[in-house]
């Protein structure tokens, strides 16, 4: 906590420092440490406790059932200190056990198996029953959202339009309704995690216990494929090696995960998944791009190049159902 | 890229270590400078009292990915986190824990 924290950082803190001493009245009491301090989220570490202010369009109406089913699955994801939420400044704040995260300096120890097998089994089980029906998980609405700041950046910013932009959209326009968060989604039984990447896994107790996913935001029922999508536009766009996808799809299979078929071509099912979060990467990069009148360096320029590619091939036609 | 000839994407094709696009459409072929002389180079080998091959240098064959991605192995394209995939680039690295 530094002498510039915001009157929600410092509460943040002094709420995660309270809720520490009172699981462990033995506390070390090092220094807090603020893990994250974004637009969307402001988090803070207190020994072995986190304090997390979620993102302010939050409304407890959706996270109370994320919430639930985060404290219902505790061998796949990280269980909640408390099940219900308080208010902080206006922002919705939980509080977790603290879980060691992938070192992102060493992202070649980035544990795909586990990952794969989490999913796998999140995908896996069926939705618990609970008070307030689980809302649809919010992947496609992210996406929508990092195209409609992208428009939002272009229309506010030069005569001439970024010449990144055009692609980005017409990639954009090669998906489905659904993809684009403009019509339900062609599954709504399956439990799925809505915003994979390496930072949503820890290890849990801290330091090596085993990998679990973190962060309920997104979670809710969908197309399971969508969690699977993120490696796979790594891959298709050049970046994520052949091997580490090639480990994620078969621990994924192994497990019997239910978004691909068991063998076989799986991009029928991953295809518009995977277009639509290399949309979204490029799409977030183009707007940092712009407002921060930076260019693009050559990994965003694979995923932008992927995108103009897109625009002249329609998507493949996916079951409506790997099940 | 694109085919010059009825536009259709193309794909690459590793055919003895040298690329080669071929359109997805009408099958025709694009050689970059040079390829075409790697090639003949190659058959006038192949046409000589062969020694014994060296081993294929892919064990495994790479993984089906959709046709918008990357031309894998060719020129521009397959980055693999941008140096020899063996160190990834910071951009990259960022990008695997971002959402």
């Amino acid at each position: 906590m530094t002498a510039t924290a915001t009157p929600l950082l410092a509460e943040l803190t002094v709420r995660a420092e309270a809720t520490a001493h009172t699981r462990t009245p033995s506390c070390p009491c090092g220094e807090s440490v603020t893990l994250a301090d974004r637009p969307d989220a402001t988090v803070v570490r207190h020994a072995d406790t986190v304090a997390k202010a979620h993102a302010p369009h939050t409304g407890l109406r959706d996270l109370a059932p994320r919430l639930a089913v985060a404290a219902h699955l505790p061998g796949i994801l990280l269980p909640p200190l408390t099940a219900t939420p308080v208010e902080l400044h206006g922002r919705v704040v939980t509080f977790w056990p603290y879980g060691t995260p992938v070192d992102p300096d060493m992202p070649d120890a980035a544990p795909w198996e586990a990952a794969a097998a989490l999913l796998a089994r999140l995908h896996r089980t069926p939705v618990p029953p609970a008070a307030a029906p689980l809302p649809p998980m919010r992947g496609p609405a992210k996406a929508a959202d990092a195209v409609a700041r992208l428009a939002a950046a272009s229309a506010g910013s030069a005569a001439v339009p970024h010449p990144a932009v055009a692609p980005v959209l017409r990639a954009w326009a090669t998906l489905p309704a659904w993809a684009r968060a403009e019509a339900p989604m062609p599954d709504t039984t399956t439990l799925c995690h809505g915003d994979l990447h390496l930072g949503q896994l820890v290890r849990h107790p801290a330091p090596d216990g085993p990998w679990l996913l973190i962060d309920v935001d997104d979670l809710g029922t969908g197309v399971p494929a969508w969690d699977l999508a993120r490696p796979a536009a790594w891959y298709a766009c050049g970046l994520l090696p052949p091997d580490e996808w090639t480990r994620f799809l078969t621990a994924y299979r192994a497990r019997g995960g239910p978004a691909v078929p068991a063998d076989g071509d799986p991009w029928p099912a991953l295809d518009v998944p995977a277009r639509a979060l290399t949309v979204q990467t490029a799409a977030r990069a183009v707007t940092k791009a712009i407002t921060g009148n930076r260019p693009l360096d050559e990994i965003e320029m694979s995923v932008i190049d992927a995108c103009a590619r897109m625009g002249s091939l329609p998507p493949q036609l996916t079951p409506t159902s790997a099940k | 890229m694109q085919c010059p000839k009825c536009h259709a994407p193309m794909h690459t094709y590793n055919r003895n270590g040298v690329q080669i696009e071929q359109c997805s459409g009408c099958r025709g072929i694009f050689l970059d400078y040079g390829e075409l002389e790697s090639l003949t180079r190659l058959e006038s080998q192949w046409s000589q009292p062969a020694p014994p091959p060296p081993p294929a240098p892919q064990a495994y064959p790479a993984p089906p990915a959709p046709a918008w991605g990357a031309p894998h192995g060719g020129h521009g394209g397959g980055h693999y986190g941008g140096h020899g995939g063996h160190h990834r680039h910071k951009s990259f690295g960022h990008m695997l824990f971002s959402s």
